[in-house]
């Protein structure tokens, strides 16, 4: 196996026996990145020289020493670019590290790359990117997923060991699940949103892309826990998230939501969700039927809330202080008009637009409130079936990759591409995608992903069931054949 | 011409004695270089998250409780929505639907009025009620220039304080001494130094006026930039005559924004409000609602004596007068200097008398304040018992104040150099009466023959024979029995 195809763990098994040396490991990554990303567009921009400094001083013995790490463009690394893939932050530069970043940086990883993304990380196939558009390893005509497309792509295409991407209503999940990676959403309050540049403050959440289950635990165990500068990160106990990897699945209960078993969802999806399922059977677990009721309202709650928080989050925006500022103005309002249409791509003008609306005079209580409302009845659906069991089994998408400019012009579609991603946001709960499987479509194969829910700050248990089911399949082995 | 009933309401935003800004570390120091005390929070760059001020939370519980608030279990911070370029977020973290503070009241008092109304108020001892006391940010300042603005982002985020008061306020002189006693209790709880001039208390005023008998309230206008407790008043007794001429003239008034310009003692038309501003007030994700249970019993201890209660225990614990004690209490350092210098004073009431007069007109006449008198309390204290003992006269101590005023020395050592002290021995002052009844044998006369005042003028003879140490109480009831 190639340098650049290895995991985080046995990269690290390298660096520790010296066979390979963090530069040589960068220096294989950027080979990689120059010969493929042409075709990718999996990054925006990386700045290798900094990240070259950063290897020859790597300590190869701190938990993430020498690692490269892709950042997805809307989380602040001092002194790189932060456009959050959108127009009105281009040529900006983070005056400072997120908690993240700061916190990589302080179990050696190197910070290197930053990936393409929705505009603001709103959308579900990274086309909604002002700069370009990232393409799938596995069928360059085809979306890589979204928001975090980039951050999906690079690690499915062997451009990067690992990388953070940010999930709101299934952007890290779903674009795993059409990659063919892991990703994992952290349970909201897990990890610092500091530095992450909101969309919908309460439903963001940092989390990883990884080639294996393992090396998202080594990144969640690097970047969890309380952090002053954001009051919704949570003071819970961190445990080592690789502690419980390898234990069987003994007396675990997995419940099967009959609400996500529906027709709707592609047959060759459907299909390899049902084999892991039997698969997980085969392990030692139990599968249950339970009934997650409000799940037919997930979609609209979340484009209530998180366009309302949008709209405040997005007003900063204004040519002001940074960012892009209309040429053309005479007076305050026609500057904050012109800089914000000239700024904002059409989806998050969209958005911002919704949001608006929901939150004016008159509609607020018959949109954001009754909204709330029914969040909280989607997170007891999530509780009181967490009585019961110990995960949630289900597709992450109901599709596996469509193809480019497929759904730019129909917005409802391509909102139904995070139907089942959208209401572990809701709930505040974790969730991970993992490879199970391909569906074969026009000849060429597509990944498929299973995901796993899991209780609040359970992640630990979480990955210890996505762990036991990736050990027994070859799945996360595949790689895609670029060019 | 009818007559008008006039209602008030006020809005005081009060800047909070933070360290740091509400929902950063940044420090709040007025007149730094501009936008020196910025981060990415307060400048609202992408990523940055609002922390809670805790300090800031505990000023405005120790407020409410000064106040008579009731304090909900439970407080929330909401965004409210405008576009303004010294808005960095483009929204402010206020206080919507569940503030900090419910109700409660600010006590006017008599000498909290404007000196040439006090004796003719009716009603000194009204309370004002209250509807809420919130917390929010402040914005940053904007400066125009000829051809371009300037924003200093150093005030962005400072703890700013809402006071609104019910509209309750019935006239200008009111509203003048609900400010002042409000700066008062701020200043006595330590929560604001409340100067306006310095912006540290911004008031915003409501006001309408509508015929006598009607029920239904009048239009209400919001007159903003007024700089001084006075200014307010003017302002608020200017707008009255205008729409008492308007309303007079059958015109209707519209509800509008005025701007008050001190200079030309005038308000102006800023803006027409059309509609309800709709700033689209959403609880703020970033930030988790405030229990406020611990935050009350933390600040709870730490409520001062409140200006009336201090008035009332000067008055009975040193035998002030209502009016001196209401001076006193006015000023909190005066009061605390008081206390100090009466603390073992045989005569608390002279005391009150020397602060009220010599020490006041004197540090007037300096323009030094309180906190920099250079007489200590405790000198004074001593000068004043020196003068009670009878040990100088008060011609002299006047004397010696004015050279412990210019030198912060003991009154002791100055009556010691100056060789001041007053002659209270007895058999010293009977030889100088003898003398002054042997050289005036008409004033004697006189006062023998029922011309009781011409004592006086023996007496005055005694004191410059002593050349001013005798005792002129001493001397008197020596004369006056010699004389028998």
């Amino acid at each position: 196996m190639s340098l650049i195809s290895l995991s985080i763990s046995e990269l690290q098994a390298q660096f520790r026996s010296k066979a390979v040396s963090p530069v040589e490991a960068l220096e294989a990554l950027e080979a990689r990145i120059q010969a493929v990303d042409g075709e990718i567009a999996g990054y925006l921009n990386r700045d290798y020289a900094a990240a070259l400094k950063a290897a020859q001083n790597a300590d190869v013995n701190l938990p993430l020493g020498g690692v490269p790490i892709a950042i997805k463009d809307l989380i602040n690394v001092k002194g790189e670019s932060c456009t959050c893939a959108s127009k009105i932050l281009q040529g900006y530069r983070a005056p400072y590290d997120a908690t993240v970043i700061t916190r990589l940086k302080a179990a050696g990883a190197i910070p290197f790359g930053r990936t393409n993304m929705d505009e603001f990380a709103m959308g579900s196939s990274t086309e909604n990117s002002a700069f370009a558009i990232t393409r799938n390893p596995w069928d360059t005509d085809r979306i890589p997923g979204g928001s975090s497309g980039g951050s999906a792509a690079v690690v499915a295409a062997d451009e990067a060991f690992a990388s953070l991407g940010s999930d709101t209503g299934g952007s890290i999940r779903q674009p795993a699940a059409l990659c063919g990676c892991v990703g994992l959403k952290p349970s909201y309050g897990r990890v610092s949103r500091f530095g992450l540049v909101a969309f919908a403050s309460s439903l963001d959440q940092i989390g990883p892309f990884s080639k294996t289950v393992r090396d998202s635990a080594l990144i969640l165990n690097a970047i969890s826990g309380h952090d002053p500068m954001d009051s919704t990160c949570l003071n819970e106990p961190v445990p080592d998230f690789t502690a419980k990897l390898g234990r069987d699945l003994k007396g675990v209960r997995l419940g099967m939501p009959k609400e996500y078993f529906v027709s709707g969802t592609d047959p060759q999806v459907d299909q390899a969700v049902r084999a892991a399922i039997k698969q997980y059977e085969s392990l030692g677990a139990e599968i249950v039927e339970i009934s997650l009721p409000h799940t037919q309202h997930a979609v609209a709650v979340y484009y209530i809330i998180a366009t309302a928080e949008a709209s405040a989050n997005l007003a900063r925006f204004d040519g002001v202080r940074y960012g892009h500022r209309t040429a053309e103005a005479s007076n305050i309002l026609e500057h904050y008009g012109r800089t914000r249409e000239e700024g904002f791509g059409p989806e998050v003008k969209r958005r911002i637009i919704l949001g608006t609306y929901v939150l004016s005079s008159g509609y607020y209580d018959a949109y954001y409130l009754r909204a709330q409302k029914v969040r909280t009845l989607i997170r007891q659906d999530f509780a009181r079936a967490f009585e019961k069991v110990d995960a949630i089994i289900c597709p992450t998408s109901p599709e596996a990759a469509f193809k480019v400019g497929d759904r730019s012009e129909d917005p409802l579609r391509m909102y139904l591409a995070d139907i089942f991603t959208i209401a572990v946001n809701l709930a505040g709960i974790c969730g991970i995608s993992l490879p199970c499987g391909f569906a074969q479509v026009e000849g060429k194969p597509l990944p498929v992903g299973l995901q796993l829910i899991g209780k609040p700050f359970a992640e630990a248990e979480l990955l210890q069931i996505a762990h036991a089911y990736e050990q027994s399949t070859n799945w996360h082995k595949a790689r895609p054949v670029i060019g | 011409m009818k007559n008008y009933l006039v209602t008030i309401g006020l809005e005081v935003h009060v800047q909070l004695k933070t360290r740091s800004k509400m929902f950063c570390g940044c420090p709040v120091e007025f007149g730094a270089q501009p936008n020196t005390h910025t981060c990415p929070v307060c400048l609202g760059m992408p990523g940055a998250l609002p922390v809670m001020n805790h300090q800031a939370l505990k000023m405005t519980a120790l407020t409410g409780l000064m106040l008579g608030c009731t304090i909900p279990p439970v407080c929330k911070f909401d965004r409210k929505h405008y576009f303004y370029p010294d808005m960095p977020k483009n929204y402010q973290i206020s206080q919507y639907d569940l503030p900090l503070c419910l109700g409660g009241g600010v006590p006017l008092h008599q000498l909290a009025f404007p000196k040439d109304v006090q004796k003719t108020v009716a009603n000194p001892d009204k309370v004002i009620p209250l509807t809420r006391i919130h917390l929010e940010e402040d914005v940053a300042k904007s400066t125009h220039f000829d051809a371009s603005s300037g924003i200093d982002f150093n005030r962005a985020g400072t703890p700013l304080m809402e006071i609104v008061s019910d509209p309750e306020i019935s006239s200008p002189e009111e509203a003048f001494a609900y400010l002042t006693s409000l700066k008062q209790i701020l200043i006595y709880g330590n929560v604001s130094d409340a100067d306006m001039e310095k912006g540290q208390m911004r008031c915003d005023c409501n006001i309408s006026l509508r015929p006598e008998g009607q029920t239904e309230l009048g239009t209400k206008i919001e007159i903003k930039n007024m700089n001084t407790i006075s200014g307010v008043r003017r302002a608020l007794a200017y707008e009255i005559e205008r729409q008492t001429a308007c309303l007079d003239r059958g015109e209707k008034l519209l509800q509008e924004t005025r701007r008050w310009d001190d200079a030309s003692g005038q308000t102006s038309l800023m803006r027409v409000k059309e509609s309800e501003a709709d700033y689209r007030y959403f609880p703020d994700p970033d930030l988790l609602p405030v229990k406020t249970e611990a935050i009350v019993a933390e600040v709870r201890p730490f409520v001062p004596e409140l200006p009336a209660t201090k008035r009332a225990r000067f008055a009975s614990q040193y035998g002030v007068s209502a009016y001196d004690a209401g001076v006193l209490a006015n000023d909190l350092p005066l009061a605390s200097y008081f206390e100090k210098a009466a603390a073992n004073a045989r005569n608390p009431k002279n005391v009150a008398n020397w602060i009220l007069n010599e020490l006041l007109s004197s540090l007037s006449n300096t323009e030094t304040g309180i906190e920099a008198c250079p007489i200590s309390p405790e000198h004074l204290d001593e000068l004043v018992n020196v003068i009670d003992e009878g040990k100088i006269s008060g011609k002299q101590g006047k004397e010696v104040f004015a050279e412990m005023f210019a030198t912060g020395k003991a009154p002791g050592v100055i009556i010691e150099e100056k060789g001041l002290k007053q002659e209270s021995d007895l058999g010293a002052i009977e030889a100088l009466c003898d003398q002054a009844i042997a050289a005036n044998p008409k004033a004697v006369a006189e006062y023998k023959s029922g011309k009781l005042a011409s004592i006086n003028f023996l007496k005055g003879q005694v004191m410059k024979l002593s050349q001013g140490k005798a005792n002129p109480a001493v001397a008197g009831e020596v004369l006056a029995k010699k004389l028998a």
